[in-house]
């Protein structure tokens, strides 16, 4: 066989890659701070499992965590697999179990200490010897957000922020900020040490199947797109209720609340992917290019204008699932007089050609009636009706609604004649699940995410200015909210659709869709 | 699991039909949050005394099944249609929804095979990609429900002669695209192949690959040369023709100006496919992976003779999983399985 090959000396692109479905993953070493946090335990450390099971994981890969507690490296391979035997989707295969762990190691230590860079730096330098090669780095951080800019501080400081010949990236978790100063304060911490394309800002909901199949629909199918706008759109509902209360997380959920826990990073990252204009390419900066455009189209309410477009609430005793439940202020660790509202809901406007006078409502909240995460785009009443008669609940509005969970899918509701002698019509539903439509289940999202965040693409990530834009829009509403100390707080029973103040919000007939 | 089973004798094709969607509405109705999947239709004609060892396989497809499976069983002497239709499904817990897979044995004779089609469309679930396999052969019957077929779900390493395997591939594709599982077994070769090269400075080495060492088991030769038939055609590489060199099988000549020397040999292993692949460069790199135990062994040693090794982590999806995987592909498209078809086509021995 002749190697006469016309691959030229300017063909850098690997002629390999073509076809395959799963794209190669430079060798990594990932370095998790806090890796005997929840979030490593619970997600981090069974999706990366997954990864190795799946073979997805790069030819070389090796894993450090860094974390407070005290740990021997056999020690922490213990509590790993555990872990992983616990929270995996699938059982753990034995040798890839071990595969993974055996060269795993762990640096203990408290993040302001120097000592641990430098023993994380020679870690670090162990694993490339061994390879022969530089390892790429990924520092992902799985702490509390107070420890970012410190721990990006010290890892500038020792060096680590930079390698020769391999990338270095750091992964932050939400939330990015407080509002919208600290937001920029912690950019501007961050983008002193990294530059802008190291630095992978994750929202999980991001890396969800439906949430990323907002953009298929919209941009693969000719149906849709002709009506995306204002002309045919009535208005957008965008519903993310949990049924569940603040469980053991009081600490963090005074501080936060709906509005920040919730609205502002996932919900408002929903309305971008669904008022967008379609990116030119499906790359990271087009696509947040985009993301931005529309955020910053979303005219952020005067502080006096807050009361006419955002209700608050909070949950009080109530019945869910036939369980008697406290109201937020009799949960552990809140105060009694906690104003931090369990319930937010806004009006929010896109002032752009397309979206220009559609209503865009979001509302969330704890201990409702159910869980469910939907977007809800319901289209305008047709202009003249011929066709409906008496006995029936007549033509209603064309409504399409992505499911984001419980049931991952899309349906649109369209009118359809009732079996019979008369023309008499009611809502029917097309309906397309995952589970009955594709063969495979979806992937956990972080698995998307970690297998993104080793492969350098920031397409499922946020950038700074989006997170900016994000907080530009919820700041003056936290504003409000925090200077009124003295108007009661709306209580909701637990278990209900939310408090009645927030039917005030939808004008012109509109109501909220039932949970 | 639980099923709603239907039976009949010496039935009909719109009989099985009929009894099907009423098995679905039953169970609709009896539970709404039970819906139909509605992915790929998936017809596999078998000789009927090995039904039962294909039902095997199938089950062990893992989650990939065929929203409706019709499996023809071919009976020596049978004349009439016997047929059991299956709707199975588990029941969903609190607001989830439940997925029913509908599966269909039609037991018939050989009088039937050429006007398969005219039994098998009618079972069909319309406007679904219709995948066909057929492990036993019957080239009649698939040569008369081509019409119905998108996919044909084909096993390379099941013919002696990968010659022969390659070329009836190379005619059916003219009618449906053809997943080959032979092909699927080099995907992991494959991907982990594409990942060494992919760092920068090791992508010009493609250009000076030298030797590939392909080892396989004795029954997966089709594989070894479908990932050498994948090089080759990814890499422009000239081909010739196997031949013995040495007591193995080669292409190319040893220490012959930019020759790249391809050599199979057979492996003792128990599961079909690959054993190993050694990728040598012109400047005495060598990269040798082994299959191992959770993934795969990987040694590399650099021109100055120095070694390295590691093991790269992946879980074995086994037999049952290579024909589920099949299933899957059979949703996607793969451009590179032709050119790499046909170059492993020429690497035959002549």
């Amino acid at each position: 066989m002749s190697a006469t090959s016309p691959l030229s000396a300017a063909d850098t692109e690997n002629p390999l890659v073509e076809g395959l479905e799963r794209l190669p993953v430079h060798p990594t070493s990932l370095v998790i701070f806090g890796a005997t946090g929840d979030l490593a335990h619970r997600k981090l450390l069974p999706a990366i499992y997954n990864l190795a099971h799946e073979g997805q994981l790069p030819e070389r890969f090796e894993v450090i965590g860094v974390g407070r507690r005290t740990h021997e490296d056999e020690e922490f391979r213990d509590t790993v697999t555990d872990s992983i035997e616990r929270f995996s989707r699938r059982r753990p295969d034995p040798n890839v179990l071990e595969g993974l762990l055996n060269e795993a190691r762990y640096v203990q230590g408290s993040f302001d200490d120097d000592n641990v860079y430098s023993e994380l730096a020679r870690e670090l330098e162990e694993f490339d010897r061994s390879a022969g090669r530089p390892l790429d780095r990924v520092f992902y951080l799985s702490t509390a957000p107070e420890f970012f800019p410190m721990i990006a501080a010290k890892l500038g400081a020792a060096g680590l922020n930079r390698a020769d010949r391999a990338s270095v990236r750091i992964v932050i978790e939400k939330p990015f900020g407080y509002d919208l100063a600290s937001a920029r304060t912690l950019n501007a911490q961050l983008l002193e040490v990294f530059e802008e394309q190291q630095i992978f800002r994750i929202d999980h909901y991001l890396g969800k199947e439906t949430v990323q199949n907002l953009m298929a629909l919209r941009f693969a199918n000719a149906l849709f797109e002709p009506v995306w706008n204002r002309n045919y759109i009535d208005h957008v509902q965008i519903t993310a209720a949990e049924d569940i209360g603040i469980g053991g997380r009081a600490g963090y959920y005074e501080h936060s609340g709906a509005l920040r826990d919730l609205v502002q990073n996932h919900m408002l990252q929903l309305l971008a992917l669904l008022t967008m204009e379609p990116p030119t390419a499906f790359d990271a900066d087009r696509l947040r290019d985009e993301k931005l455009k529309v955020l910053e189209a979303i005219v952020p309410p005067s502080v006096d204008e807050v009361e006419a477009m955002a209700v608050r609430a909070q949950y009080a005793p109530g019945v869910v699932g036939g369980v008697e439940v406290p109201g937020y202020r009799e949960e552990d660790g809140v105060a009694r007089y906690s104003r931090t509202p369990t319930y937010a809901a806004l009006r929010l406007h896109v002032s752009n050609w397309r979206w220009a006078g559609v209503p865009f409502y979001l509302r969330t909240g704890k201990r409702l009636a159910r869980k469910l995460t939907e977007i809800a785009v319901v289209l305008k009443q047709i202009p003249h009706v011929a066709l409906q008669s008496s006995g029936s609940v007549g033509i209603q509005a064309n409504q399409i609604v992505f499911t984001v969970q419980p049931d991952e899918g899309v349906s649109v509701s369209i009118g359809a004649k009732i079996p019979g002698t008369r023309m008499r019509i009611r809502p029917v539903n097309m309906e397309f699940r995952y589970g009955t439509s594709f063969l495979s289940e979806s992937p956990e999202a972080y698995e998307r995410l970690i297998l993104d965040a080793m492969r350098g693409d920031a397409t499922l990530f946020t950038r700074n200015d989006e997170i900016e834009a994000l907080w530009g829009i919820i700041d003056p509403i936290l504003e409000a909210w925090d200077a009124d100390k003295t108007s009661t707080i709306p209580q909701y029973e637990a278990g209900s659709a939310g408090p009645r103040e927030a039917n005030a919000l939808l004008d012109d007939g509109r109501m909220w869709r039932r949970l | 699991m639980s099923e709603d089973v239907w039976s009949a004798q010496d039935t009909n094709p719109d009989a099985i039909e009929a009894a099907l969607r009423e098995l679905l509405r039953e169970r609709h109705a009896a539970n709404e949050a039970l819906a139909p999947a509605r992915v790929i239709n998936l017809i596999v004609i078998v000789d009927r005394e090995w039904k039962g060892e294909i039902a095997n396989r199938l089950e062990r497809a893992g989650r990939y099944h065929g929203s409706r499976t019709v499996l023809c069983a071919v009976e020596e002497g049978r004349t009439t249609l016997d047929a059991v239709a299956t709707v199975s499904y588990q029941e969903p817990k609190g607001a989830a929804l439940g997925v029913m897979h509908e599966s269909v044995e039609i037991d018939l004779g050989p009088s039937h095979l050429r006007a398969l089609q005219t039994i098998c469309d009618p079972v069909l679930v319309s406007e679904l990609p219709t995948v066909l396999w057929s492990p036993h052969g019957h080239p009649e019957a698939v040569d008369a429900i081509c019409p119905l077929v998108d996919v044909m779900l084909l096993d390379s390493d099941d013919i002696d002669d990968p010659s022969d395997a390659f070329a009836r591939a190379e005619r059916l594709r003219k009618h449906a695209y053809i997943v080959d599982l032979a092909w699927l077994r080099t995907t992991p070769w494959r991907e982990r192949l594409a990942a060494t090269f992919d760092l920068p400075e090791r992508v010009d080495a493609l250009r000076d690959i030298e030797e590939l060492e392909i080892r396989h088991r004795e029954t997966s030769m089709a594989s070894a040369l479908l990932l050498a038939g994948w090089l080759s055609s990814r890499l422009h590489w000239e081909r010739s023709h196997l031949r013995l060199w040495d007591g193995r099988l080669a292409a190319g000549e040893p220490e012959g100006d930019g020759e790249v020397v391809v050599s199979l040999h057979t492996a003792e292993q128990e599961a079909p496919g690959l054993a190993g692949v050694t990728v040598v460069t012109g400047d005495g790199t060598a990269l040798s992976l082994q299959r191992g135990e959770g993934g795969l062994d990987a040694v590399e040693r650099d021109s100055d003779g120095e070694e390295r090794g590691w093991k790269i982590l992946g879980a074995s999806r086994g037999e049952g999983g290579i024909l589920g995987e099949g299933i899957r592909q059979a949703l996607l498209r793969d451009s590179t399985y032709l050119p790499a078809l046909k170059a492993a086509h020429g690497l035959c021995p002549a």
